[in-house]
């Protein structure tokens, strides 16, 4: 899989309350939580039409604090197609292999400026910076992880498995 | 190479021998969803086309974040849930009326055990460690999961031990204690692994304040934060018709870190805007002089007895100051009603408190007390986050309920000394 698109730059310990604010959690429909998507780290984000096929890249502990899956599905529904960060807090990495929404991590983001171009290589490992021509590598998931995301997220899992266990 | 709780909680139920890093598939006896992330889950079970949940017994259903439904959107989300506890013969609903806040609620009605594995659909969920069981914050996909195979995955978590000395003092209890952890560790020095209690200080705190502290080993990162089942979880286990076998941590087993605290040195912990990990002495804070407008004592993680009894004790007799609005939150109908009998509730209302029903509501902005621009709250709830509890131009202070009290009496953050 290759992903290609513009960067978004965002900082330490994004909480998923910026991610998608409790006053909205009245709704759990994808397409409106899209309109709200990062509105407390950066109003207005959600609204913005140059964000489709975008890139979100952040520092330590991005989707920090509240379990609430509506802060990846806000995120997948905006239209982003992949958030970078050094690392990702326990829950909102598990909501995204589960929902399908694609995560890398890496040491080292500073290679990434606001409004880059970049490309993704997953099968490869490889980040590519087209502005700048510098390139990156990360890490493959882990082996349980990239089952679920063969299945399409946790639910094909899951169906497959209870399938198995009937056959 | 001996076994940590975690190892040894999770390698009972999976049947043999599990390991640090190893990622496994378990069927799990509680999972537990809300009324913002019950939907998901049922949304994404109906899109199986199932007809029915994989063990109706597994699945608890509280709705208590915006309840009593704030709005009409809110109670379409409720009655969804309804509905569906309904079809599925789901006992473990709890309506407006029996309800409490989730993490205050299943401990006490003897839902969680010793011993369990529980995932929720909300980071909280941590709450149960301090029983002694494997519990931890999943999202809503994971709990349909469960609704469809009764299973859920974990990756068995490294474990930082925290070792214990000491007996707390004066104005001292479990959120002190865990302000100062996480304010040690850092808001991600705990992601992806477990923190176990060990030591002999651990005989010295109670209960609730037990809860407190594993409520909030999320806000460290960490996956849950476990206790030994020791005599203090025997006798809570019992007055629920529940026996519990002690367990504890092998010797020799293998931590990844290690912290001490003497719960001696412990001063009362303010956490400043905007994480939870800004924690400072109570002395330092109240130099400041920060004006406060608003005192919110309850939550998931101080809304039991010992923690209204503690509020209680610095509000009785006294008023709260007149440039402050105070919101005390009972966690469930049974403290609340705990609460009226042992006049807590009395004495409240004549400091000029507003007594609430259970509602998680003011914690995460949501309804029953939002701040507005510039406002600012000390609090007993555990997020610190900008705009959590209202307007991103307002702020949270995070604190113990005797340190949430003693400030609604100056106007300002102070300590529960100088009254």
């Amino acid at each position: 899989m290759e992903i290609k698109g513009k960067v978004f730059v965002f900082g330490n310990d994004v909480n998923t309350d910026e991610i998608i604010p409790a006053r909205y959690l009245y709704t759990h429909n994808p397409q409106e939580l899209a309109k709200y998507c990062m509105e407390d780290a950066r109003p207005g984000f959600g609204k913005r039409d140059d964000i489709k096929g975008g890139i979100i890249v952040a520092g330590e502990n991005f989707g920090c604090g509240s379990s609430r899956e509506h802060a990846p599905i806000s995120i997948k529904a905006a239209g982003i197609s992949c958030v970078i960060a050094k690392s990702f807090a326990r829950i909102f990495l598990r909501n995204c292999i589960n929902i399908g929404l694609p995560i890398v991590e890496v040491k080292d983001t500073a290679i990434f400026k606001e409004g880059d171009i970049i490309s993704i290589d997953f099968n490869k490992g490889i980040i590519i910076n087209e502005n700048t021509g510098k390139r990156l590598e990360f890490g493959s998931y882990p082996d349980f992880m990239k089952e679920i995301i063969s299945h399409g997220g946790w639910i094909n899992y899951a169906k497959n498995l209870i399938k198995g266990e009937k056959e | 190479m001996g076994m940590t709780l975690t190892e040894k909680i999770l390698s009972d139920k999976y049947g043999r021998e599990v390991k640090q890093g190893e990622y496994i598939l378990l069927e799990v006896d509680i999972a537990l969803a809300n009324d913002i992330t019950a939907p998901i889950a049922i949304e994404e079970f109906y899109k199986t086309r199932l007809s029915k949940v994989y063990n109706p017994d597994q699945i608890v259903l509280v709705p208590d974040h915006f309840v009593p439904n704030k709005d009409i959107r809110s109670a379409m989300q409720v009655k969804m849930i309804r509905e569906f506890a309904k079809e599925q013969g789901i006992e473990k609903f709890f309506e407006l009326g029996t309800m409490g806040i989730e993490h205050v609620l299943l401990p006490e009605q003897g839902i969680v055990k010793s011993g369990d594995v529980v995932v929720g659909a909300d980071s909280h969920t941590c709450t149960y460690g301090a029983l002694g069981a494997f519990s931890t914050g999943v999202g809503s996909t994971d709990i349909a999961g469960v609704y469809i195979m009764g299973k859920a995955w974990f990756k068995v978590p490294e474990v930082i031990d925290v070792y214990v000395e000491g007996k707390f003092g004066k104005y001292v209890s479990g959120k002190d204690f865990v302000l100062k952890l996480i304010s040690t560790l850092g808001v991600s020095g705990a992601n992806y692994k477990a923190m176990e209690f060990r030591g002999p200080g651990i005989k010295n705190i109670s209960m609730d304040s037990r809860f407190t502290i594993s409520n909030m080993a999320i806000e460290a990162g960490g996956k849950t934060g476990i206790f030994p089942v020791d005599e203090i979880t025997q006798t809570y286990e019992e007055e629920r018709g529940i026996i519990a076998e002690q367990l504890s941590a092998d010797d020799d087993a293998y931590y990844i870190k290690q912290i001490e605290l003497k719960l001696g040195d412990l001063e009362p912990q303010v956490a400043i805007p905007f994480l939870p990990s800004n924690s400072k002495d109570i002395s330092e804070i109240e130099k400041r002089r920060v004006r406060i407008d608003q005192v919110v004592i309850g939550s998931c993680t101080n809304g039991r007895m010992e923690d209204l009894r503690a509020a209680a004790s610095i509000l009785k007799g006294k008023k709260i100051d007149k440039n402050v609005r105070c919101i005390i939150i009972p966690g469930s109908q049974q403290v609340y009603k705990e609460a009226v009998k042992e006049g807590l509730v009395d004495i409240f209302v004549d400091a000029n408190c507003a007594v609430s029903t259970p509602t998680c509501g003011p914690c995460l902005g949501g309804h029953m007390g939002v701040l507005a621009d510039g406002e600012v709250a000390i609090s007993t709830t555990n997020r610190n986050f900008v705009g959590r509890m209202g307007h991103t131009g307002s702020k949270v202070y995070l604190s113990s309920p005797v340190v949430a009290a003693a400030s609604g009496i100056k106007g300002y953050i102070s300590s529960p000394e100088n009254l």
